[in-house]
């Protein structure tokens, strides 16, 4: 059950998003955010549809693993949807439920706003799913690094980011472990009310932490066995560039926001 | 023979915080030589202090009593301590607990990364060491999708792309299943006869030992045994007291080898001792 969760996931592959160089692609994922939020009517949803589109087709990433990293947020997806459905008035009535009505603003906002959280959703999907964590931390290291002198530790910072990947999947089957074995003697943590639930949490969280202490300790230790002394001097099997590719896929993004401004400035 | 670990008078507390200032005396007094090149294995039961003696091999935790030489240099000296590190290896029990990265290969190139090796010459290393370990063809795997035995073999992976002179492995097999044991130990060997990597081989399983060149034996912080397998194996009415098994067929072998009958020092096991009876005696 735990399991099925894709977002944050790398799905492996060769495809030329895949081979973009990270920082692009953290940039680019910024930049798409913040379209998302100057994009004002039906035409401006074309470009960043198309360009999401065309980003996944080219990824090979299939839809169905995207869709399955997008149920977790489904029931506030469809909270969203329905509040502003029915909450937003202006324009024509175009259902009428008594008590409940349905406008033709309602509707717009609530289709936009949908697209938009699905689209902020897709994007940071897309990023962890083509990028290999890995790359992923040594590119928001690389981007810190100009803010090392107002005191942002970007090595740290990125060296955290990625044990706490790494122990993602080891602290997922151990709760699993956990959880099975409280089961076992007896713990119910499908019925009751919330308070209950909450409660039954607590025989899982406690053996959870003192384990996850347990192993940053050991870790620790082997951190340092292995000679581990903070980011200065040293050195990487993967340096970073910047290739062709990536001048490409600058060039497409800035064009597409750029059709967005422009669009926004005409309208 | 010149030793690349020389042990002189080591005692080392665990100061206890609390109301009392009593403390854990968990080293009481080791003086311990290890030759290069040398397969040592300590044997002793829980708490007897041999994790405690591990970490003083290599500066993880300084003596509080007594000096711990790593190839001349005092592991006190805080200059030293990354030379130190590099030289001598540890491999630790859980080898979940080691691994950094979500990559195999990642993993491995911690260390050089660390100790500032250039990217072509890591790459190299890491590929090196893979080999070592039997694990190329799992580089790009996550490490959780591997076995205890396959894990462990990358820790070990990951440790040798540093180039130590020597590799302590803190009981590296006891969280392993039998299949997960021998390929470890496979490795062990391996790196020793082969690569000629100096090996202290830490673990609570008798029949682990059986193929080092010398066994010490710990209980209660002190040094009790030292010696050849086959000294310390025919002594096992004074083994059992501490609490430690020698493995029967070990113990037989080493009886009939002291009769005079000629028996292979690696057979440990009771097939092992059966098949050669019949076929040689
Ligand atoms: N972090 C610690 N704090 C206090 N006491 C410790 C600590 N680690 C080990 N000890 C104590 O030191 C003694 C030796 O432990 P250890 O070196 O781990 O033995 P072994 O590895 O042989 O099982 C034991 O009595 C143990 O309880
Ligand atoms: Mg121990």
């Amino acid at each position: 059950m735990i399991r099925d969760i894709t977002l944050g996931q790398y799905y492996p592959g060769d495809s030329f998003i895949h081979r973009l160089d990270p920082r692009f692609k953290i940039i680019a994922t910024l930049v798409y955010i913040v379209a998302l939020f100057i994009m004002v009517d039906f035409t401006s949803y074309i470009f960043t549809i198309s360009y999401m589109a065309a980003v996944i087709i080219i990824s090979k990433v299939p839809l169905s693993f995207i869709m399955r990293g997008m149920k977790p947020i489904l029931l506030i997806l469809a909270c969203t949807f329905l509040i502003n459905l029915f909450m937003i008035k202006g324009g024509d009535v175009l259902l009428d439920m008594g008590f409940l009505t349905v406008t033709e603003k309602g509707l717009r906002t609530a289709v936009f706003l949908a697209t938009r959280l699905i689209m902020l959703l897709m994007v940071s999907s897309m990023l962890t799913f083509t990028t290999k964590p890995i790359m992923l931390t040594d590119g928001i290291e690389s981007l810190l690094k100009p803010f090392k002198k107002i005191g942002v530790p970007a090595h740290e910072l990125a060296m955290m980011m990625s044990i706490a990947l790494r122990f993602i999947p080891t602290l997922l089957e151990e709760t699993d472990k956990i959880m099975k074995a409280q089961l076992a003697r007896g713990a119910d943590f499908e019925n009751g009310n919330i308070i209950k639930r909450a409660k039954g949490l607590i025989p899982i969280l406690i053996p959870l932490f003192i384990s996850a202490f347990r192993r940053a300790d050991e870790l620790a230790m082997a951190m340092e066995a292995r000679c581990y002394k903070g980011g200065d001097n040293r050195t990487r099997l993967h340096s970073l560039k910047f290739t062709y590719r990536d001048l490409i896929a600058t060039i497409v993004t800035v064009l597409m926001v750029a059709a967005l401004v422009i669009q926004r400035i005409l309208m | 023979m010149e030793s690349i670990i020389r042990i002189q008078d080591v005692t080392f507390e665990y100061k206890r915080t609390g109301s009392e200032t009593s403390a854990i005396l968990a080293l009481d007094g080791i003086s311990l030589d290890i030759e290069k090149g040398s397969f040592t294995a300590i044997i002793g039961v829980n708490g007897s202090g041999k994790s405690t003696l591990a970490k003083n091999m290599n500066g993880l935790m300084l003596p509080t009593g007594g000096k711990v030489y790593v190839n001349g240099m005092d592991t006190a000296d805080e200059s030293g301590i990354w030379d130190v590190r590099q030289t001598i290896g540890m491999v630790f029990q859980n080898p979940d607990n080691q691994m950094v990265s979500a990559v195999v290969e990642d993993d491995i190139a911690f260390g050089p990364e660390n100790l500032g090796v250039d990217p072509e010459e890591i790459r190299r290393r890491v590929d090196m060491s893979l080999q070592a370990v039997g694990m190329y063809d799992f580089r790009k795997k996550a490490p959780h999708m591997l076995s205890g035995g396959q894990k462990q073999r990358i820790a070990i992976a990951g440790v040798v792309a540093m180039l130590p002179e020597c590799i302590v492995f803190d009981e590296p097999t006891a969280m392993l299943d039998p299949q997960g044991r021998r390929e470890v130990l496979d490795i062990v060997e391996k790196l020793n006869k082969e690569s000629g990597k100096t090996i202290v081989l830490i673990t609570h399983f008798m029949d682990e030992v059986a193929n080092a060149d010398r066994i010490v034996v710990m209980d209660g912080g002190k040094i009790v045994m030292d010696g050849k397998p086959q000294e310390i194996f025919v002594r096992s009415d004074e083994l059992k007291k501490l609490g430690l098994d020698v493995p029967f067929a070990a113990e037989l072998a080493c009886r009939l080898r002291q009769r005079g009958i000629d028996i292979p020092e690696n057979i440990i096991l009771m097939d092992e001792l059966a098949d050669h009876i019949k076929e040689h005696c």
